[in-house]
């Protein structure tokens, strides 16, 4: 195996891998060339992590890929050494440099189910580097693949390979990933926001896989991302990048607790929990309240299965899971894009229509929604005008300068200025174009506001802020939120209650005081116990943990009888759990969850 | 006029030159007989007569002015292929976006009915359509546009496919906004340019499809000049060396150029969306 070219000695041990000095790089914009990286230098030896940190727009990524000696097209480095093991990079010839990437040098990139090329099995995928570079023949390639698959503790090694990028999970494609990374046995690997768009759970299982590689077969890795708090599980010394700039460099024990500059203060502040306290409403009624509901896509199982809880309003309910745990789909049954196939919906005491085609446009306008991904869930082509005003002219019937009045209002009240009013989304950064989703959304008037992952795409501080901005809107207009996540901090920050949500069926539910203490239903506690914290060695000790260890890097499985949760729990009873139903537990009024075990167990 | 000028200054070359051309092209169809130096039917003198003074360009098989006989010929064919290709783009993109925006059983027999008309050979179908119901204008326009529109159907369909599943659709959908509105102001903006494109390409083709059935006898009826029938006319004296017949191709590809010039120009300014003033 190639892993053997590793063997190094002394001399070179001290000497860093690879060293970068002054590197300035140019984007170009409207106004010409711009400088995005001003003067970064760094040092990576061996065996090491360096942590590059900081938000969107930081040149996080165009200084991991410079480091490979690459530019991305519109970008230009204009000064600064690059030099990897005594290569310059910047004086390489284009041969010379794509002889190093993939062999030498890899690259892992943020979004695996983008990276592969679904028309390629798995294993041709990974061979495909090292034959090309002459490294190998394909047959050992994939003998060496199917190692590496091995020591990655993917299930079934000797044949996921011969699957497609789409029949295995998105944590295992990740972890893929770097083992395609590993092919050539490479000394420095780039790796830019790996886990960004994995739940907390399967973050867990891509941190420890790339632990474990850096540190078995000593090679040097550069982490890129805006998470402080995964990167201290990883990096032995960290970078804090803002605008192009240095802002603080130092390992990653002292800036976790002697953090120097203010920005780094702010990224740590912004990771740090802030419980919402419950206040207290006379009179509480239920807006929203839906009742065994069942739903399913097409001819398909049902991905709902008996779901009912309330929303009451001016609170804060959260519908927490992973992915494939029903939460959209829920969302979706809600707004009447998919009918339930039985169950009820009732807002305000009304029985809700099933479809939404029969719903009418006061029922629609009570009942708004806010996405993930607000990259796509604005128009490109229409100005913030017209996307804030259509609500305001289609439900209330303004028009002119009463329009106009109200769209600026609306934009200072999500703390945009009047002069946003002509933008482009184009021209709006990501959180930006959160507020004015926002902004379409209070526009409606609504009594309910469906809050979908809002905050998982973007950056840790401007998701504070737009978490903040929530709470103050709900204050000021007594909104009531269905907020759904995966991101247990976040729903800690905003929810009143929380509904626990596993393959489809109610797991947990109560006030969240009561959900986040013991005692836990199992499912609750693996959650709880994969969120990230800011602190060294979480990871490790995270991993040793019973739930980890039980219920990490697996996928959630929708069944027809018994309990979903049984393959992963660490407290499932054989045989019992996988033929009955749980039972409900209250371990207290308006808190139960369904396990086999009493809550006295589970304490 | 002056916004007209400036749009116009910040073009490049060959946007320029594919503006100029078609404005050229639309003066002489528009005033063709004022700038034709004798009309469009008139038989003058003998057949394919060369190059003089009194005929510019020559005469043609049956002794007409060939010069005036391509002035006309612009009007006419650039008239019909335009018509066309627009009742085609308008007919074509509406029903894609309809069906890529309603799916289910509107997609399936939309897409099924084009499927058929697609089958069968286009220039069969022409033939068969136009001598069961004659060759009058209307019936000629018609059929080239409906052949026309299954392919823009497609293109249309699958590019709002694309746009139909956006969120910001699905937002407009829960606003219990109507099918009208989706389409015109969530899903057409977002398809224009693959559409743009498109349009430079179909009235090419348009042009030379007129043609071919006027090959066939069953395109624009003589003594009415077109340029595709010109060719096929005076064909013959290609093998004496002339290169009168190929004038008319010329004009057609002259024409093509320029129009495909300004499509791509135009392309590039909707896709960066940062420049729009």
């Amino acid at each position: 195996m190639s892993v053997e070219t590793n063997k190094i000695n002394d001399d070179q041990l001290n000497r860093p891998l690879l060293e970068v000095k002054g590197l300035r790089i140019e984007g170009l914009s409207e106004k010409g060339w711009e400088e995005i990286v001003c003067g970064v230098d760094l040092q990576l030896k061996r065996g090491e992590i360096l942590g590059l940190i900081g938000e969107s727009g930081a040149g996080k990524s165009t200084i991991g890929l410079a480091s490979m000696g690459y530019a991305r097209d519109g970008c230009r480095i204009t000064a600064g050494e690059i030099i990897f093991d005594g290569i310059n990079l910047r004086t390489a010839s284009e041969n010379e440099k794509r002889k190093l990437r993939g062999t030498r040098i890899s690259y892992v990139a943020q979004s695996a189910a983008a990276a592969f090329n679904p028309a390629h099995r798995l294993l041709d995928q990974f061979a495909e580097g090292p034959v090309d570079h002459g490294v190998m023949s394909r047959r050992e390639a994939k003998k060496q693949g199917r190692a590496l698959y091995r020591s990655l503790d993917l299930p079934d090694p000797e044949n996921i390979g011969e699957r497609w990028p789409h029949q295995v999970s998105g944590g295992q494609l990740q972890r893929m990933m770097v083992a395609m990374a590993m092919s050539c046995g490479p000394d420095l690997i780039v790796f830019d926001e790996p886990t960004t768009a994995l739940d907390f759970t399967t973050q867990i299982e891509v941190l420890k896989t790339i632990k474990e590689i850096v540190t078995d077969r000593n090679v040097a890795a550069i982490y890129i991302t805006h998470d402080l708090a995964v990167v201290a599980q990883l990096a032995d010394q960290l970078m804090v990048l803002r605008y192009g700039n240095l802002v603080e460099v130092n390992n990653t024990g002292q800036i976790l607790e002697s953090p120097k500059a203010d920005y780094t203060r702010a990224l740590l502040d912004a990771r740090t929990r802030q419980e919402k306290t419950t206040a207290e409403i006379e009179n509480l009624e239920s807006l929203l309240s839906i009742d065994s509901v069942t739903a399913g896509y097409g001819k398909g199982q049902d991905v709902l299965q008996e779901v009912s809880f309330s929303v009451e309003r001016g609170r804060t309910v959260a519908v927490v899971g992973e992915s494939g745990s029903g939460k959209s789909t829920l969302a979706r049954v809600i707004t009447g894009l998919l009918p339930p196939r039985s169950g009820e919906i009732r807002f305000q005491e009304e029985l809700l229509p099933a479809a939404l085609a029969q719903r009418t446009k006061q029922h629609l306008r009570k009942t708004q929604m806010i996405y993930q991904l607000p990259d796509v869930a604005l128009n490109p082509r229409q100005r913030v005008r017209d996307i804030v005003g259509r609500p305001l002219s289609f439900y209330l019937g303004l028009s002119g300068k009463e329009r106009e009045r109200r769209i600026i209002e609306l934009l200072e009240q999500i703390e945009l200025s009047e002069k946003y009013i002509n933008r482009l989304p184009d021209e709006l950064s990501g959180g930006e174009k959160q507020r004015v989703c926002i902004a379409r959304a209070l526009a409606a008037e609504p009594e309910l506001i469906i809050c979908d992952e809002v905050t998982s795409a973007l950056d840790t501080i401007v998701a504070k802020a737009i978490l903040d901005l929530l709470q103050r809107l709900q204050h000021e207009l007594q909104l009531t939120y269905l907020f759904i996540s995966h991101d247990l901090d976040t729903v800690a920050s905003i929810a009143d209650q929380v509904v626990v949500l596993y393959a489809g069926r109610v797991a947990e539910q109560g006030s969240k005081s009561a959900v986040f203490q013991p005692p836990f239903h199992p499912y609750t506690r693996l959650l709880l116990s994969s969120v990230p914290e800011m602190k060294q060695g979480w990871l490790e000790q995270t991993l040793a943990t019973r739930e980890a260890k039980a219920g990490i890097a697996r996928e959630v499985k929708i069944t027809e009888s018994g309990c979903p949760f049984v393959e992963r729990c660490p407290e499932a009873i054989p045989e019992l759990c996988v033929k009955d139903r749980p039972p409900l537990q209250t371990p207290a009024s308006g808190h139960f969850f369904a396990c086999q075990h009493s809550p006295k167990e589970l304490a | 006029m002056s916004n007209f000028f400036k749009i116009f200054s910040s073009a490049p070359w060959s946007a320029k030159f594919g503006m100029l051309t078609i404005l050229a092209y639309a003066i002489i169809s528009i005033f063709a007989p004022f700038i034709a130096p004798y009309g469009e039917t008139e038989i003058l003198g003998r057949a394919y007569e060369v190059w003089s003074d009194k005929y510019l360009l020559g005469t043609d098989n049956l002794g007409r002015d060939m010069l005036s006989r391509l002035i006309y010929g612009a009007r006419n064919t650039i008239g019909l292929a335009l018509t066309i290709t627009l009742i085609a783009f308008v007919l074509g993109s509406l029903t894609g976006m309809i069906a890529a925006a309603l799916g289910g059983w509107v997609d399936q027999l939309l897409s099924r009915i084009v499927d058929v008309l697609m089958s069968i050979p286009s220039l069969i179908f022409a033939l068969l359509i136009l001598s069961i119901f004659g060759t009058a204008m209307p019936y000629l326009i018609g059929t080239i546009a409906i052949l026309d529109a299954t392919r823009v159907f497609r293109l249309a369909r699958a590019t709002a496919m694309n746009v139909a599943v956006m969120d910001y659709v699905e937002v407009a959908r829960l606003r219990g906004e109507k099918l009208g509105w989706v389409i015109r102001k969530e899903i057409l903006p977002n398809i224009t340019a693959p559409l743009l494109a498109e349009f430079g390409l179909r009235f090419c083709f348009v042009f030379l499809f007129i043609s071919a059935l006027s090959f066939l006898g069953l395109g624009i009826q003589p003594p009415t000049a077109d340029w595709g029938s010109m060719v096929r006319d005076n064909a013959t004296l290609i093998s004496f060396e002339d290169i009168t017949p190929l004038l008319p191709a010329g004009a057609i590809a002259l024409l093509t150029i320029a129009m495909n010039f300004v499509v791509d120009w135009m392309l590039h300014k909707s896709s960066g969306l940062k420049d729009v003033s």
